[in-house]
């Protein structure tokens, strides 16, 4: 919903802050997500964040979400699915080129990066084209399984 | 510029040392020459003479030609058949590349197409979206995007790899640029957005239009305060106004351009509208050439294409310079 959307953009900060601490949790987790197996509960995860994360930000689920580089704004909502800034056809307004009623999501980004503490320089990482074959899975989970790998001895 | 080791036309130059492209854009840079670059609308035929024709008016008067790739979303001659073209005849033109019509594999394909074919630079776009052009029905696929697209540029020259990692026999030699316009919003973020774009391997940048001058210089201050200035060779964008209506159209019409309305108010005045386009654009080149960081002029004169000799010829940037064209060093 763009309203919600737009609201999520002005709470970066804490949305940011409450994804940092459900993201340790449920790294903490990752030993029982590897024993219950990571593609059982794929599609029940999928649906949650999907419901969630659609509401908060109207998430397209990409599969490969950057929410915390890009000020909370989902660069996927962009008609580009622009993931490394803005493009150069921003309007004086500050609105989209291709959708003249609906606010640049890339201009948005910079307002909610400026909120959250790094978030200028989280935006300047090179965010590499995105894998279209996680379209529809679940970031979370995807997240959860690299870094509970990586942080077990 | 003439070089001493000026090859056959169709033939590209050896490559020097620090050199990434066997090309004359890229060594007239290099050498620290001010440079000049324009671009030609590609023909709505298929007809090869309507492009070398389009060509020829610029001959003598800029040191590369772009090739756009379906600018403004209108559907044209491909970027890749143009320069096909024009290096038949020795140009070394700059090949526009757009995520707006074709994927990842289309677009590695044509990079490697483009470069045996001897296109010695290539620009990294975004593109229009497709509501902009006279096809808004059509499918837009931006799968990748301006900074993606650099990227996976540079990695098959350098890295001599494609992005699946499928090896690469003979790389690329190309030199790799991309745009930037300073005019448009978020201004603060413009100078980072163009930092992001040396990181992904951005070469040298043409600016969408200037033609306030203070927003390029602020532009240009904070590339400065970033520690970016002359880590990229930048050409200011340029191009004459017709008239006070032709540059409301544009400002209301083209994506990404900003004509602040003192020189609107300027043209609507003037007796000669289209004379006085041509004076503000000799006037603002005169003041791009004297910001620090700015290495050239990229000017762009839809359907007046004629009138960019007279602007260059005016702006005296050249300073008695001839650019290579075909036929140049027959007579002498």
């Amino acid at each position: 919903m763009y309203a919600l959307r737009r609201w999520s953009v002005r709470h970066a900060r804490g949305l940011n802050a409450f994804y940092r601490g459900f993201e340790a949790l449920l790294v903490r987790m990752g030993g029982v997500l590897r024993a219950v197996g990571p593609e059982r509960v794929e599609r029940p995860v999928a649906a949650v964040e999907r419901a969630v994360k659609g509401l908060l930000f109207d998430c397209r689920m990409c599969g490969q979400c950057v929410l915390s580089a890009t000020g909370m704004s989902c660069p996927m909502n962009c008609p580009k699915t622009l993931r490394n800034g803005p493009c150069g056809g921003v309007r004086d307004n500050g609105n989209c080129e291709v959708k003249p009623d609906m606010k640049c999501v890339w201009v948005e980004a910079f307002d909610g990066a400026r909120r959250i503490p790094g978030g200028l320089d989280a935006m300047q990482a090179l965010q590499f084209a995105v894998d279209q074959r996680l379209q529809g899975r679940s970031s979370w989970l995807r997240v959860v399984g690299e870094k509970s790998t990586a942080a077990r001895p | 510029m003439r070089f001493d080791d000026e090859p056959v036309p169709g033939y590209p130059l050896p490559i020097l040392p620090g050199h990434t492209s066997p090309g004359r854009f890229e060594r007239v840079l290099r050498a620290g020459a001010f440079a000049v670059t324009t671009e030609l609308a590609p023909p709505d035929s298929a007809d090869p003479n309507e492009v070398l024709a389009r060509a020829r008016v610029f001959d003598g008067y800029v040191d590369a030609i772009n090739a756009t790739d379906g600018s403004g979303a209108n559907c044209h001659m491909s970027s890749v058949a143009v320069c096909a073209l024009l290096t038949r005849v020795g140009h070394a033109p700059i090949m526009q590349i757009s995520c707006r019509d074709k994927n990842r594999i289309a677009i590695q394909g044509d990079i490697l197409g483009g470069a045996a074919m001897g296109v010695c630079n290539m620009l990294c776009l975004t593109g229009d979206g497709v509501q902009a052009g006279d096809h808004p029905q059509a499918k837009p696929v931006f799968d990748l995007d301006s900074i993606s697209l650099l990227e996976i540029a540079c990695m098959l020259r350098d890295q001599h790899h494609f992005q699946s990692g499928r090896k690469i026999s003979f790389a690329p030699r190309v030199f790799f640029g991309a745009a930037e316009n300073p005019s448009a919003l978020p201004h603060e973020w413009r100078a980072r957005r163009l930092g992001k774009k040396i990181a992904a391997g951005a070469q040298f940048i043409q600016t969408q239009y200037i033609y306030d001058l203070e927003l390029l210089k602020s532009f240009m201050t904070h590339l400065e305060d970033l520690g970016l200035l002359d880590r990229v060779f930048i050409l200011a964008g340029v191009g004459p106004l017709r008239s006070a209506k032709a540059a409301t159209w544009m400002r209301n019409n083209v994506p990404g351009m900003h004509v602040p309305d003192a020189l609107i108010a300027r043209l609507a005045g003037a007796a000669d509208q289209a004379r006085e386009g041509r004076n503000i654009c000799v006037e603002l080149i005169q003041s791009i050439r004297e910001i620090r960081g700015i290495h050239g002029v990229h000017v762009m004169a839809y359907r007046q294409e004629e009138s960019v000799a007279e602007v260059i010829e005016r702006s005296g940037v050249l300073k008695g310079r001839i650019p290579w064209y075909p036929g140049r060093d027959a007579t002498s």
